[in-house]
């Protein structure tokens, strides 16, 4: 009872794989246990929970729910190991997300940055109320969402900042606002 | 410092490795290590006749099988209960695999270890176990009337009952003017963090032996000393090191799990490493579930509202063991009380088995159910006097001059229930202002002319937070500058790492990017209990902060022989020691900490300066004097008398569609009281995190097992857990009321979201249906259904409520 093997090529944040595995390999695992890039994270194994989305192509998919013999016909794949820029500066959704504490545990955290940071791509200025749909597939058991969606926002501020002057003048033109609470404090 | 770092709205140092990757979650470790899966009883009651593992036998990569025959010793004995109490009749629970019977589904059976996930779980589904399915027993109605038995041996399914009395509560309530009597009900629901359970072993046969274990857990010193009592290890032949947890919500502080006892097993036998991750269907199934509970309730009170007797009884559906032992129940019958003084009061549980998951618990561990009872109770006498319902909470609250207030019980701690702090009239005012109680009517009538329900609830709670035995705290300044803190408490998200940094810098005065935290690890901190029961910062801020004292103390005496001045004119600047008002005159923390451990070696140019020949010595002194230590550094622990107790109250609008009797929230509104807060963002954060998982266990979440014992909805497509799309925007208002009991003037934070939520909810409601609501959670189709049994005349409607509250002193 050997199972065969496939010999596929990934392309996993800019760098080119070679790995063997059966055909009923996840995606997930593969990345995880093949490739070693444990920031994907599996919450569900069942594509409800959406932590272990990345991004393949640019869009976000759930890596449970793909066999990593499939994703190797796509030309492309992100997790949130690759999401920092070249000089590993943080990415704005990184950013956005610790400055409006928008993550506990930090177990989720992995499928929505790559959501977002997919999502900003085609959607650069979402409301408040977009922001809340665009995040509404997957499911984080910490922070109740609110900071989530803020978090949302507050990258596409930092990426159009960065978009039109680079990280360093996005930092001077998008001071990070004044850590808020809601109401006053007695 | 120039200013204060406790208190201030600090961003996360966890946040940096948690948003790259970075984390080290139990599943990212062990990349070597052998997988474990395990069979796991499909059936909710069951005799093993048979286990047949032959044709599991062929599967490539297969390395063992075991069943209860190969455990011996302790192994083979019941995993212990961990909290005992005089309530327990017949304390049951499981064995690490099943020895004869199974209880629940999910129950593990046999354990498979093979190369990978894959091979294992290939090996699990060829295992052949031939059961006699017997009776299963679902629900505290069918576990009362113990037509069928869960447990051999027993002749009923009660696991523990018990009475606690302040005053006569039945005479009180017979010589009452108005009585009432409620029955309400609260399904289950459970802590179902991201990350589920998991353990990594790696068993080192070298020198008697030793093992290396991880677990995804809440407590890592009670780990090591359960899993070192069932292999026969001393403690010093175990480290439990606790990696980043993705959530823990109160499930993970159960220990040992059987798993969690079987895999390090498995890999001293095996002398392998070994790791098992449980998947999502085992985490609906084998982990534990909490809240389930009926309530019968019976109140005597006087004209103005104010309660003179309450009886409350209360059916608590424990599961199929009861290795955490009564917490839940005691915790409801204390809790109950929230920021009133009932008069006389008697509360009776039992605590029954019913052949389900087993119940532990979970985020607010039994508040949200007394909470429940106490609130739903206000809100009947409220309309039975037909007085506002802020006027009668008012008329029953404790005031700030009768602090500390004895209620005259036990608490979950063993210590009495004594409220240390709190201003409840003002927390009242507090919320019925942030929420515009009295302008409500108004917004009503507007929504009624468009054809719209909306109605508004609100509740309050208290919760014992920070209870001991005690946590410790070691800080040390290494001759770099860097400030290490250990503390025992484990982390699954609250941001320990951050909040005590800011507790160290404070206290210290040093930079936090000077300071690096070290939560869950024995081999830093062994003496530790556990992070659960809002425990965190009151425990083991505490205790960092003393250790911190401490530490300054010696930084100040070493500096001060040093540079020939009194300690009482140093102060500690950004991590340097000077004089006040001459900061030329001073050196860093580390020089301190070079000068604090005399060397006879040279390493480099700070350890040189240490050295037996280095400068000046005192030859009437030992270079290390009497009642010193080298190295800088210090350790205290906290031991807190009793809890602190943090309140707070809950205000809510809902609207329901007259057609699809869906509930919407459009306001939910806050007030907390945890006294002092360290850091207000991660305070808010949490009462963010629980309010969701109240809207959670108030409007979505349950666990529907059918009358089989089966779990329906075991998975994420079922179990309706919110997303984004269904949590509101939630406004807090903080009110401080500081705790007399610990240096911090801290109270615990993590749990107060989600207590009164599912109270609020029901209340609000029950104002926009004008029928009462008296279980919970409620879905659209039992709303709609609700709605058909009122119009028939089987359930009572809401008397018309007064516009406004009469303006009472009190309030």
């Amino acid at each position: 009872m050997t199972e065969e093997l496939h010999e596929i090529r990934l392309r996993v944040n800019g760098i080119v794989h070679t790995v063997s595995v059966p055909a009923r390999r996840l995606l997930s695992d593969c990345l995880r246990h093949d490739l070693g890039l444990t920031g994907t994270h599996v919450g569900c194994e069942h594509g409800v929970c959406g932590a272990c989305t990345v991004l393949v192509d640019g869009r976000p998919m759930r890596s449970c729910l793909m066999f990593a013999v499939s994703a190797a016909q796509h030309e492309d794949i992100t997790t949130v190991e690759g999401l920092a820029g070249p000089g590993g500066e943080p990415h704005p959704v990184q950013r956005a997300f610790a400055e409006c504490h928008a993550l506990q545990c930090g177990f989720c955290t992995p499928g929505f940055l790559t959501l977002i940071a997919g999502y900003l791509e085609d959607n650069p200025d979402p409301s408040e109320e977009e922001a809340r749909e665009a995040v509404s597939g997957n499911l984080c058991r910490c922070t109740g969402y609110q900071n989530i969606v803020s978090a949302v926002q507050r990258a596409a501020e930092l990426r159009t900042a960065e978009v039109v002057g680079g990280p360093a003048r996005a930092a001077e033109e998008a001071p990070a606002p004044q850590p808020h609470s809601e109401g006053g404090h007695q | 410092m120039s200013t204060r770092l406790l208190g201030a709205p600090v961003q996360r140092t966890e946040d940096r490795r948690l948003t790259t990757g970075g984390g080290s979650f139990l599943d990212d470790l062990g990349s070597d290590a052998c997988a474990a899966a395990f069979v796991r009883s499909p059936h909710a009651h069951a005799r093993i006749r048979d286990i047949d593992v032959m044709d599991a036998l062929d599967v490539d990569g297969l390395i063992a099988v075991y069943t209860y025959d190969d455990l011996t010793g302790p192994m083979a004995e019941p995993l212990p209960l961990l909290i005992p109490h005089p309530s327990i009749i017949d304390g049951r629970t499981p064995y690490a695999l099943a020895r004869e019977y199974v209880h629940h589904v999910g129950e593990p059976v046999a354990m498979v270890v093979a190369r990978d996930r894959y091979a294992a779980e290939d090996a699990v589904e060829r295992i052949r176990v031939d059961y006699e399915i017997l009776d299963a027993v679902v629900g505290v109605e069918k576990a009362m009337q113990a037509d069928r038995i869960v447990h051999e041996g027993m002749a009923d399914n009660v696991a523990a009952h018990l009475v606690q009395e302040v005053g006569d509560a039945p005479a009180a309530i017979g010589a009452a003017p108005n009585t009432l009597e409620l029955d309400l009900e609260i399904e289950r629901s459970a802590s179902i963090p991201m990350e589920g359970r998991g353990v990594y072993a790696r068993w080192d046969s070298a020198r008697g032996g030793g093992l290396r274990l991880y677990s995804s857990t809440q407590t890592a010193t009670g780990v090591r000393a359960a899993v070192a009592a069932k292999l026969e290890l001393q403690l010093g032949q175990v480290e439990v090191v606790v990696p980043d947890v993705g959530g823990g919500f109160g499930l993970k502080i159960v220990h040992p799990w059987p798993e969690e006892v079987m895999v390090p097993w498995a890999a001293r036998q095996l002398d392998r490493e070994i790791k098992w991750t449980e998947d999502r269907r085992e985490h609906f199934v084998a982990s534990a579930h909490e809240r389930g509970q009926q309530q019968r309730v019976r109140v005597g009170f006087d004209d103005g509202g104010r309660i003179l007797g309450l009886d409350v009884q209360i059916l608590h559906d424990n599961g199929a063991y009861l290795p955490y032992g009564v917490i839940v129940p005691i915790v409801t019958s204390t809790q109950l009380l929230g920021p009133y003084k009932p008069g006389a009061y008697r509360v009776e549980f039992h605590s029954l088995y019913t052949t389900t998951a087993i119940v532990t618990p979970y985020r607010g561990a039994g508040r949200p159910q007394g909470v429940f009872a106490m609130e739903r109770t206000m809100d009947a006498i409220a309309d039975h006097l037909g007085k506002d319902r802020v006027d009668v909470r008012a008329a029953n609250v404790i005031k700030p001059d009768e602090m500390p207030y004895d209620q005259g019980m036990l608490f979950q701690d063993g210590r009495p229930l004594i409220y240390d702090s709190g201003d409840y009239p003002k927390m009242l005012r507090m919320i019925t202002d942030l929420v515009g109680w009295d302008d409500f009517e108004e917004y009503r009538e507007q929504a009624r002319a468009q054809g719209r329900r909306v109605g508004i609830g609100l509740a309050c709670y208290v919760e014992g937070t920070g209870p001991g035995p005690y946590e410790g705290g070691h800080v040390q300044v290494e001759t770099s500058g860097k400030v290490r803190v250990a503390t025992g408490l484990t982390s699954q998200g609250q941001g320990h790492e951050t909040a005590l940094a800011q507790v160290v810098a404070d206290k210290l005065g040093v930079p936090m990017s000077d300071i690096e935290v070290t939560t869950g690890d024995t081999r830093r901190m062994g003496y530790s209990v556990g992070t659960f029961a809002s425990r965190g910062a009151v425990t083991s801020g505490s205790a960092v902060a003393m250790a911190t004292v401490r530490l300054r103390d010696k930084v100040l005496k070493i500096a001060a022989d040093a540079l020939e001045a009194d300690p009482g004119d140093l102060e500690i600047i950004d991590g340097r020691v000077q004089v006040k008002g001459s900061p030329a005159q001073g050196m860093e923390l580390g020089t301190v900490a070079v000068l604090s451990n005399p060397l006879r070696y040279a390493f480099d140019a700070a350890s040189a300066a240490a050295t037996q020949f280095s400068g000046a010595a005192d030859y009437d002194r030992p270079p290390v004097p009497e009642d010193e230590a080298p190295g800088l550094e210090g350790t205290d622990f906290y031991s807190p008398l009793r809890c602190t107790f943090a309140s707070g109250a809950h205000a809510v609008i809902v609207e329901t569609d007259p057609a699809t009797a869906e509930v919407r929230i459009l306001r939910y509104c806050v007030v907390h009281d945890c006294g002092n807060l360290i850091n207000p963002t991660l305070v808010e954060g949490q009462v963010h995190g629980g309010v969701a998982q109240g809207v959670a266990g108030a409007l979505y979440e349950r666990m529907a097992y059918d009358e089989g014992g089966q779990l329906l909805n075991a998975s994420f497509m079922d179990f309706l857990m919110p997303y984004a799309s269904e949590v509101p925007r939630i406004e807090i208002d903080h009110l401080e009321t500081p705790s007399p009991l610990n240096p911090l003037g801290v109270k615990g934070a993590g749990e107060a979201g989600v207590i009164p939520a599912s109270a609020a909810i029901a209340a609000a409601v029950e104002d926009a249906e004008g029928f009462r609501i008296d279980q919970m959670p409620i879905s659209p189709s039992e709303l709609f259904h609700l709605r058909r049994r009122h119009a028939r005349g089987e359930i009572a409607s809401v008397p018309r409520r007064p516009a406004h509250r009469s303006l009472t002193k009190e309030n």
